[in-house]
């Protein structure tokens, strides 16, 4: 056989998602229990600040955290909240392993992306919307971003204003989809998405003010209070 | 006005929340069956082509991370993110964290007794390219027991996370080799059901092998994909 031959043999048939036959989507794995070092970094859940919130440095040897820290400066545009809860098991026990990230548009209503194309509205330089905390020892989860604006629904419809949350862990096959609205949001008695949920688990996506200000939603994954989550 | 191209939902080679045979399921997932919901706004945008501000730069060398070089089978591995139409995702991050060539992360929780390594993280991140094409180099990872029941061993994988353009895309899996036993015995692959198991497997591929350096693998990533006609238009004009 003839050397150059040899070098374009190739001796793996198709059998992955190159294969006309199997092609399509690529199927959700957990993200198990061990993502501390790899998903969630010092910063990504304080969007309107300087602080380290969001990372579990505490879970690797320091010298192998590489992940960096958030690179957004400046002050965001509109009122400053932090939000905040905990993540239950079919137990009640809380899940010190999850991780939840955030979605949301800025303070105008405006979400930081090109798929966004109301120009009209500005963005903010100092607000992108993403966030990522790892739940701590107890479970819980912290963000400190702002309150975001409203944003248009379906038909002429407005949203009332709400975060998008995604609840990844151990023992979670799939991402689980969920929203974050206030108690006092302008529009929740309207919002086209919360009509669409029974009314006595409405109040599982929607956060309370605590005493200390903290706007604080429990995470339910299973039982009597179980979290609405959706199929989006 | 706003005009919603939607997102397909996820097709039928999704794993179930609930599978026992991975124990931890069992507590976890829900028991409601999740709510059908119009995509808005918020489900069709995301923060593609931000991640350099939010994280910083791409760490595509896992192997070149600390002053020495790691143990093990050093390996590329490379792709395309397309999405279930076929069209490439340019400009997306992909995640990336894993154990080291022992099976052993170097996680503070992880108390199997294989060795750690100094040189060696096991922590990345590539965005790809306007085709949707990624590479990133690294060791190939160790199968490892874990408590799920008395003789589980997960299969050697490679834990991978993607934003896609949108919320609605978001994607967290695990990459596997060929040709390891383990995947038909791994209650966390199984839960994938065959064919559509075959999609979490990469391929070895000799042309992304290079020559007295490392093997090479094959891996393409699909996301869910927009369609082509509007969910719904307003008719306020
Ligand atoms: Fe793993």
């Amino acid at each position: 056989m003839m050397i150059d031959e040899l070098e374009r043999r190739d001796a793996a048939p198709r059998h992955d998602n190159q294969d006309p036959a199997l092609f399509g989507q690529t199927p959700s794995q957990t993200v198990g229990p061990f993502f501390h070092y790899g998903l969630p970094w010092k910063g990504g859940a304080d969007l309107v600040g300087r602080s380290d919130l969001g990372a579990r440095p505490d879970l690797m040897p320091p010298e192998h955290y590489l992940l960096g820290t958030s690179g957004v400066t400046g002050t965001p545009q509109g009122e400053a909240i932090e939000i905040a809860g905990c993540i239950y098991d079919g137990n009640g026990a809380p899940i010190p392993d999850a991780m939840v990230e955030l979605w949301q548009a800025n303070a105008a209503g405006r979400y930081a992306s090109p798929d966004d194309g109301r120009q009209e509205i500005e963005l903010d330089p100092h607000f992108i919307g993403f966030g990522r905390s790892a739940t701590d020892k107890e479970g819980v989860f912290r963000f400190r971003t702002i309150r975001p604006g409203r944003v248009p629904g379906p038909g002429n419809s407005l949203q009332a204003p709400h975060i998008a949350l995604s609840i990844f862990g151990r023992g979670l096959l799939k991402r689980l989809a969920t929203r974050l609205y206030f108690a006092d949001g302008e529009g929740n008695d309207t919002d086209p998405i919360l009509a669409l949920v029974p009314e006595e688990r409405r109040r599982t996506l929607i956060a309370v003010r605590r005493p200390d200000h903290t706007w604080w939603l429990d995470v339910h994954l299973q039982g009597p209070d179980e979290t609405v989550f959706f199929d989006l | 006005m706003t005009l919603i191209l939607p997102y397909a939902r996820e097709d039928g080679g999704n794993p179930p929340s609930l599978y026992p045979d991975y124990r931890s399921t069992v507590l976890r997932s829900p028991r409601q069956p999740p709510l059908l919901v119009p995509p808005t706004l918020t489900e069709v945008t995301g923060p593609a082509g931000n991640w350099e501000r939010l994280i910083g730069p791409a760490m595509t060398d896992l192997t070149t991370q600390h002053k020495g070089t790691p143990q093990g089978q050093r390996i590329v591995v490379t792709g395309r993110v397309l999405d279930e139409r076929g069209r490439p995702v340019p400009n997306t991050i992909v995640e990336i964290w894993q154990a080291n060539a022992a099976g052993r992360y170097i996680h503070s929780k992880d108390d199997w007794p294989a060795p750690l390594d100094p040189n060696f993280t096991g922590a990345g991140r590539v965005v790809t390219d306007e085709e949707g094409n990624y590479r990133y180099v690294t060791i190939r990872p160790g199968a490892y027991p874990w408590g799920n029941h008395k003789n589980a061993w997960r299969p050697a994988h490679i834990h991978l996370s993607l934003l896609g353009p949108a919320f609605a895309t978001r994607l967290v899996t695990q990459m596997y080799f060929p040709d390891d036993p383990l995947i038909e015995i791994d209650p966390i692959a199984n839960a994938v059901p065959l064919p559509f198991r075959q999609r979490l497997v990469s391929r070895f591929d000799i042309g992304t092998t290079v020559p007295n350096w490392a093997l090479g693998y094959r891996f393409d990533i699909v996301l869910k994909g927009r369609e082509q006609t509007p969910f719904e238009d307003d008719h306020d004009d």
